[in-house]
């Protein structure tokens, strides 16, 4: 992992294109803006984890449909 | 040409039918290949299968016929990944996990599966927001309120 210090109001800008600014540092908490192209996806890693955990939980049901439908 | 699926066993599919998923489906980056199995015309369920995996099916189901009130807005990201160019080429599904009983069973409401049925694109999409979760259940026991 590529590590940079930071200061408020600094940036770092990802593929020419995505800017990612830290706004605001309050104890252990960042508030961090992101300015990128529409067709971008951002997402907090921890919804990402928790959908991967589900689709997971998903495949671990019965094979059996007959009873259910 | 012939697969192999999780819940009808091996069936007959041609190439029309499959359902490209670009960046695959959260968990599983590498399967981008998927069939619908209709589980009938008058059921809001049928199951999203991989061509390539058997195991990998996932129950789905209309989550409008469950959730009147379900809504959301797809983010530009999804429509340019889908090429969405009109709202009537998508359906929605979402994803069931099933409990012991259709009463324990729940849908995954924050993570609909998007499919553009004009271009054969999906994606399941990922909703940043706290209104929705993964485990609704799917259906709504009437609570009883006790006075007193």
């Amino acid at each position: 992992m590529l590590v940079l210090t930071r200061r408020k109001n600094e940036s770092v800008i990802l593929n020419e294109n995505i800017e990612i600014t830290i706004l605001e540092i309050d104890g252990d908490q960042v508030k961090i803006g992101i300015k990128a192209p529409k067709e971008v996806e951002i997402l907090r890693k921890e919804i990402m984890v928790k959908i991967e955990e589900e689709n997971m939980n998903a495949l671990k049901g019965s094979h059996n449909l007959k009873k259910f439908f | 040409m012939q697969i192999k699926t999780r819940y009808h066993e091996e069936i007959e599919v041609s190439k029309e039918e499959i359902i490209y998923f670009g960046s695959g489906i959260p968990g599983f980056p590498e399967e981008k290949e998927f069939i619908n199995l209709s589980l009938g015309s008058n059921s809001p369920f049928s199951i999203l299968q991989s061509i390539n995996t058997e195991e990998l099916g996932f129950v789905i189901a209309e989550p409008f016929s469950f959730f009147k009130e379900y809504e959301f807005e797809l983010e530009e990201s999804v429509i340019t990944q889908l090429k969405i160019k009109d709202e009537t080429d998508i359906i929605v599904y979402s994803i069931v996990t099933l409990g012991d009983s259709l009463s324990t069973s729940t849908i995954n409401l924050q993570a609909p599966v998007i499919i553009n049925k004009r271009e054969n694109l999906g994606k399941q999409a990922i909703l940043n927001t706290d209104k929705y979760h993964t485990k609704h259940l799917l259906t709504t026991k009437k609570q009883k309120v006790r006075e007193g």
